[in-house]
């Protein structure tokens, strides 16, 4: 049984298609990535992953239950981080941890608290007012919030944003030994295509709402005939792939 | 920098399955979470005690003036410093509901409060509770400071003082699941709703006079709201000494449908935020 198994999903706003009938699984202890340039629908796919959108059509399913029925079965069971959502500023990273642990029933909270804290390096402004850090330290408290509930299935959007090349490098290192040692899925939307290459076993790229290529980043790279998959993220954001290369056709 | 490595105990596990019902728990974090944030802003608790006090000081001072001017104020002293601080009870109710809603909208953390296990009515009664603690926090002080300054005990209402506490209250949480219900559906803009709405519901609540003042039509809509049996049932207790039970249950049974429609009306509006996307755009 995949961790995502997404069927005829579809989201329209007024007229316009956001997400338009995908179809994809990820299968259990991989790391996915959804690929496409700004408006392709990744977030709009991730906001439905996550239940915080209701789809007009199709079907998700998160480790074996169905998102529109049982959603509360599997929230506990899945997190989320994203540096476009907030954490109250007024509060103290302490605080919201706390605050965030209790949400998600967990035992030994302080000590859940501590060790992340340690890990993530975020021990020197636990005590600090949320909106007085850096982009950079708010993004590894993020983070910290998401593995509070030592998730199975950790939903990323663009997790290394606002991190410098050495703070970006070493969560990415965290978030491939998280997964190896917990085995844990992992999908993340993201445009840094190192990272993706890095950490991803499997691609879906976007377009207009519909998947237009997916597979293992060097099996893209090389249907493409290019040298990394920055290159053919261009050419499918840019609709200039030729069509022998789109999902592989003969 | 390298990763350290976890600990591969997994005591922090779920304490318990959470993937059930209604969680305490869960509601206790969210309070949590909002009396953090009184205690790290004293503007905001301030402002709690602030227009309460300042009320029943104003009203005050309006009472001693009518009580040799005016002899319905002199039949019964505390009339009109029972109206403000009764009515203080209502809006703060509301206001404690859609403050603590608007929160998590200026803090932008719907997002990840609702990709949590916290259920919207675990989130609701959260709301309640803090509407019911910043009450006893902005209109209780006003309440025990009127006793020295004018000597005058609204708890001298007596057990009837309990029924329309509690039935202001619970019409201002009514109130306040209709203005969140509202904000969900417009967002930001919609939040001067939250301060002006009550005050529409004033002149017809009868706060400070008796309904029959009121024009034939507004008296029919009087009886429509809780408010307006409440203050009928101090006056009454003021002035003829007798607790009106059909003016009781009448606001009971009209809180009951109030506090109906104001949750069906946030469910909806929250079912709908979800559909559009809004519990993560939330905003202007």
């Amino acid at each position: 049984m995949p961790a995502i198994a997404v069927s005829g999903l579809t989201k329209r706003f007024k007229d316009v298609t956001a997400v338009d009938a995908i179809d994809f699984a990820v299968p259990r202890g991989v790391t996915a990535a959804l690929l496409g340039g700004n408006g392709a629908g990744k977030t709009t796919t991730l906001s439905m992953l996550l239940g915080l959108l209701l789809p007009d059509a199709g079907s998700v399913r998160i480790l074996g239950e169905d998102m529109r029925r049982h959603r509360f079965r599997v929230l506990p069971r899945m997190n989320f981080s994203s540096p476009y959502v907030d954490l109250p500023r007024r509060l103290t990273v302490r605080q919201n941890l706390l605050i965030y642990a209790r949400l998600y029933g967990l035992d030994a909270r302080r000590e859940r608290i501590a060790t992340l804290a340690d890990d993530l390096k975020i021990v020197p402004f636990l005590d600090r007012p949320t909106g007085d850090l850096s982009a950079g330290q708010k993004t590894r408290v993020v983070l910290a919030k998401a593995l509070l509930n030592e998730p199975e299935l950790l939903l990323l959007d663009e997790p290394t944003a606002s991190l410098d090349p050495d703070s970006g490098d070493w969560v990415r290192s965290y978030l491939e030994t998280y997964r190896a040692r917990t085995g844990a899925t992992i999908l993340l939307a993201s445009h840094n295509m190192g990272e993706v290459e890095r950490l991803c076993s499997e691609v879906m790229m976007m377009r207009q709402g519909r998947i237009v290529d997916r597979g293992a980043p060097q099996e893209l790279i090389d249907r493409y005939g290019r040298a990394d998959l920055e290159e053919v993220f261009l050419d499918i954001a840019r609709g200039t792939a030729r069509e022998s290369a789109l999902l592989g056709a003969p | 920098m390298t990763p350290a490595a976890e600990e591969d105990s997994p005591r922090w596990r779920l304490a318990h399955d959470i993937g059930g019902g209604f969680s305490p728990g869960r509601v206790w974090a969210m309070v949590l979470r909002y009396l953090y944030l009184l205690r790290t802003s004293w503007p905001r608790a301030l402002e709690l005690i602030y227009w309460p006090t300042i009320q029943m000081i104003l009203w005050g001072f309006m009472s001693q003036f009518l009580m040799t001017n005016s002899t319905w104020v002199a039949r019964a002293f505390g009339v009109l410093i029972a109206a403000v601080l009764l009515w203080d009870v209502l809006f703060r109710g509301q206001l404690g509901v859609s403050m603590s809603f608007l929160e998590e909208i200026w803090a932008r953390n719907l997002g990840h409060l609702f990709v949590s296990p916290l259920r919207p009515y675990e989130w609701v009664l959260s709301l309640i509770v803090m509407s019911f603690i910043r009450v006893l926090i902005g209109v209780v002080p006003a309440m025990a400071l009127a006793i020295p300054l004018y000597h005058y005990s609204i708890f001298s209402l007596g057990i009837p003082f309990i029924a329309f506490f509690a039935n202001l209250l619970v019409m201002g949480w009514a109130l306040g699941l209709m203005i969140t219900a509202l904000i969900l559906r417009h967002g930001q803009g919609a939040e001067s709703i939250a301060w002006l709405a009550i005050f529409v519901l004033a002149p017809v609540s009868a706060v400070y006079y008796p309904v029959t003042i009121l024009p034939p039509a507004l008296q029919y809509l009087a009886m429509t709201l809780p408010s307006a049996h409440v203050f009928e049932g101090m006056r009454a207790v003021m002035f003829e000494h007798v607790f009106r039970w059909g003016d009781f249950f009448a606001a009971l049974a009209l809180n009951a449908v109030y506090v109906g429609l104001g949750a069906a009306a946030f469910l909806h509006a929250f079912r709908g935020a979800r559909r559009r996307g809004a519990l993560l755009q939330v905003g202007e």
